[in-house]
């Protein structure tokens, strides 16, 4: 007998399940089909505006940085200056996201802009985020070559240009909007929720920014 | 790791003299609770949500043979590859093979418990492959050779002198005069030393908070990013998870996240939550090109049905054990168990056989603060209980405590004699107790007194208090 078989035998007899049962298949369709959405906070159910500035409050508090932007073309020279009041060399790395290669950077005159995956060896990355969820202040990421995961976690800090149609109030309206983009069931191979810079607190409590991944979070919303 | 919890006893009293020791649990009860606290009470539906993920689990165990078929469909359609494991022995030889396979000399490792449970770095060590430990509470204690005290921050009975010493003890290609007086430093250096770890290894190994059954999803819940680092740079991903770590869907998941890291950490959001399902794709620039589960049952099966099914719900959050006075007095370790605490005094019985772990249900004072706190309404003390009885059954509790209970069942089956029994011995213990009420030290109770007082009765028993009280009750009100 297979070591899946055995396991299965064991969960099967322990539950005193005979044989198929149609009623526990149905049950479990059901809410794989329907996806219930369960206890939603009333926090972040707020009109569109609202959700907008609670996102911006919520992702301060817990440590990012943000700016609004009225529109892409913005971003770049939002970056340069990002860059320029931290001291940091004039180079990016970014994915080919449409959104951000659309944005015209050669008004940077200075800024190098390096494509594809991180090699560990850049200070600063620029992604793309699907969504921002107002609750938490969070962002999802996909990955991808539009959006590649190294950049969310190799270099000292993660640039995130999040388009303020893309705030929702709550996780749950996220997946709603995650099947609607890839359809349901789909999955890239990472879904990257992050809130706030990384962090650790494993020496004495203390926390401390910047353990592994990015030390800085910047968002820059364009409304 | 090697069973010690038969000595609980002794590595207790062990923990409590150790003022090093003492004084880092301190951390453990200043941070944790208050932060829990205020995360709880910033969020009015706290309450409901933990309902919902008790629910949530409930239903999950009530048909988890369909939901992990399901489960193992979805993965295998998004290109990964799952492997049943009904013994840590058989995970252990799983990973082993996949790793073997890769030719891999080093693996990372992201934070995980259920491979402290498997023993899996001794494992690969043995055989001849390098785990390099990525979280930094786990990477300190991979530097000692201990093994976590705490589930979610694996070195908090350490200070950070002990830490400066052991990266200068093991960092020698550094240079000697570098200051590590303070956490920011500490932490830098780890960070510098891992950086290059990540992207020398050839297999990362990751846990799973969940494994989602809609989409053949795992998740990994973090604050610092290595697991991520781990499970992204490495060529093969592999996930070694138990089976009850199944939800149903992306919104059952985002229900427990809600109570999970709260319960934790006291955030609202831990900074990484990350969704990864099956390999990298044809046209991605980074990622594995291999992703594995290892499903592990190691017991869980058994417990199915049986008054300790509750257990399975549980989300590792160790809000039970920044919460419990038995660990805030001894620490993680003296538990001599994987899991410490009260999941742990619940957990290891079941996992490992009471015959082994019979000291640890009665590693409680009964004071119900676990269950109070634990987001998935865990009954923990109910079920310490549980094994209690079982102790005793099985005729493994010392024989003091053996003939004492006899002793006492003895009168309480008898209720004349026993009222007459305590009715002369209660105000005689009243008289004794003096004006303090307390006894410093009893015959036959050296155990109880030689670290703490005993309360000397009031002079009544509890029945003819109890007549009482009854007899006013029934009197008018004023
Ligand atoms: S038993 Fe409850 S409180 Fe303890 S770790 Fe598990 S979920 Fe958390």
């Amino acid at each position: 007998m297979s070591a899946r078989e055995t396991v299965m035998g064991k969960i099967r007899a322990a539950m005193g399940v005979k044989g198929p049962d149609e009623a526990r298949q149905a049950t479990v369709a059901t809410r794989l089909r329907e996806t219930p959405a369960g206890v939603i906070p009333a926090r972040a159910q707020l009109p569109t505006a609202g959700q907008l500035e609670l996102f911006c409050a919520m992702a301060v508090q817990f440590g990012a940085t943000v700016t609004r932007v009225s529109d892409y073309h913005e971003v770049p020279a939002e970056v340069s200056a990002y860059l320029r009041t931290r001291n940091l060399p004039s180079e990016i790395r970014m994915g080919a996201d449409a959104r951000l290669v659309k944005a015209d950077w050669s008004s940077e005159k200075t800024l190098e802009v390096r494509h594809g995956a991180s090699d560990g060896g850049d200070l600063a990355g620029v992604s793309h985020a699907m969504a921002g969820i107002a609750e938490t202040g969070t962002l999802a990421l996909l990955s991808g070559p539009a959006n590649p995961t190294t950049i969310n976690f190799l270099p000292e800090h993660h640039i995130v240009v999040l388009d303020a149609r893309d705030i929702r109030g709550d996780m749950e309206s996220v997946w709603a909007k995650l099947r609607t983009d890839l359809g349901k069931g789909a999955m890239p191979r990472n879904i990257n929720l992050i809130t706030g810079p990384s962090r650790s607190g494993d020496i004495e409590q203390t926390i401390i920014l910047g353990a592994h991944g990015p030390r800085a979070l910047h968002i820059v919303v364009v409304e | 790791m090697e069973l010690a919890a038969k000595h609980f006893k002794a590595s207790a009293a062990k923990a409590l003299v150790d003022v090093q020791l003492q004084k880092a649990l301190g951390n453990v009860e200043k941070g944790f609770i208050g932060k829990r606290q205020k995360a709880a009470a910033a969020l009015p539906e706290f309450d409901a949500l933990r309902d919902n993920a008790r629910d949530i689990k409930n239903h999950v165990l009530a048909h988890l043979d369909l939901y992990l078929e399901e489960y193992e469909r979805k993965v295998t359609a998004s290109g990964g590859i799952v492997h049943w494991a009904e013994t840590a022995e058989d995970a252990r030889r799983i990973v082993l093979e996949i790793c073997q396979k890769a030719g891999a000399r080093t693996v990372t490792k992201g934070k995980s418990m259920i491979t402290e449970e498997i023993a899996l770095n001794d494992h690969l060590s043995a055989n001849g492959i390098e785990p390099v430990e990525t979280d930094l509470g786990e990477y300190i204690i991979q530097l000692r050779g201990e093994h976590p005290s705490h589930i979610i921050a694996p070195a908090v009975h350490l200070n950070k002198e002990q830490v400066e010493g052991d990266f200068r003890r093991v960092h020698t290609h550094l240079p000697e005069g570098r200051d590590l007086s303070d956490p920011v430093s500490l932490l830098g250096e780890a960070r510098e030393v891992l950086r290059q770890r990540y992207f020398a290894a050839d297999v990362g190994i990751t846990g799973a908070n969940f494994l989602i059954a809609e989409t053949g999803t795992s998740v990994i819940v973090t604050n610092e990013g290595n697991g991520d680092l781990t499970q992204t740079l490495g060529k093969i991903h592999v996930v070694v998870a138990s089976i009850e770590k199944i939800v149903p869907t992306l919104e059952d998941t985002s229900q427990i996240l809600r109570v999970l890291a709260r319960s934790a950490t006291g955030q609202d959001m831990s900074v990484y939550t990350t969704f990864s399902t099956g390999p990298k794709r044809a046209d991605d620039p980074d990622g594995p090109d291999q992703y594995h589960v290892v499903l592990l049952d190691n017991g869980r099966s058994a417990m199915l049905g049986t008054e300790y099914q509750d257990m399975l719900r549980c989300i590792r959050c160790g809000a039970c054990m920044n919460h419990c006075p038995v660990y805030h007095a001894v620490g993680g370790h003296a538990y001599g168990s994987v899991y410490p605490g009260p999941m742990g005094a619940v957990l290891t019985p079941s996992l490992n056989g009471i015959e082994e772990t019979g000291q640890l249900p009665n590693a409680s004072t009964f004071c119900g603060r676990c269950e109070a706190v634990c987001p998935m309404r865990i009954p923990l003390p109910k079920m310490m209980r549980h094994w209690r009885e079982r102790e005793f059954e099985r005729n493994l509790t010392p024989l003091t405590g053996r003939y004492g209970l006899k002793f006492w069942a003895f009168f309480a089956k008898r209720p004349k004699l026993y009222r007459l029994a305590v009715s002369f011995g209660v105000p005689l213990l009243s008289v004794f107790g003096g004006s303090s009420k307390r006894f410093r030290s009893l015959p036959f109770a050296g155990g109880w007194t030689r670290h703490r007082d005993l309360p000397a009765p009031e002079g009544r028993t509890f029945l003819q208090a109890w007549a009482q009280r009854e007899a006013l009750k029934q009197e008018p009100a004023q």
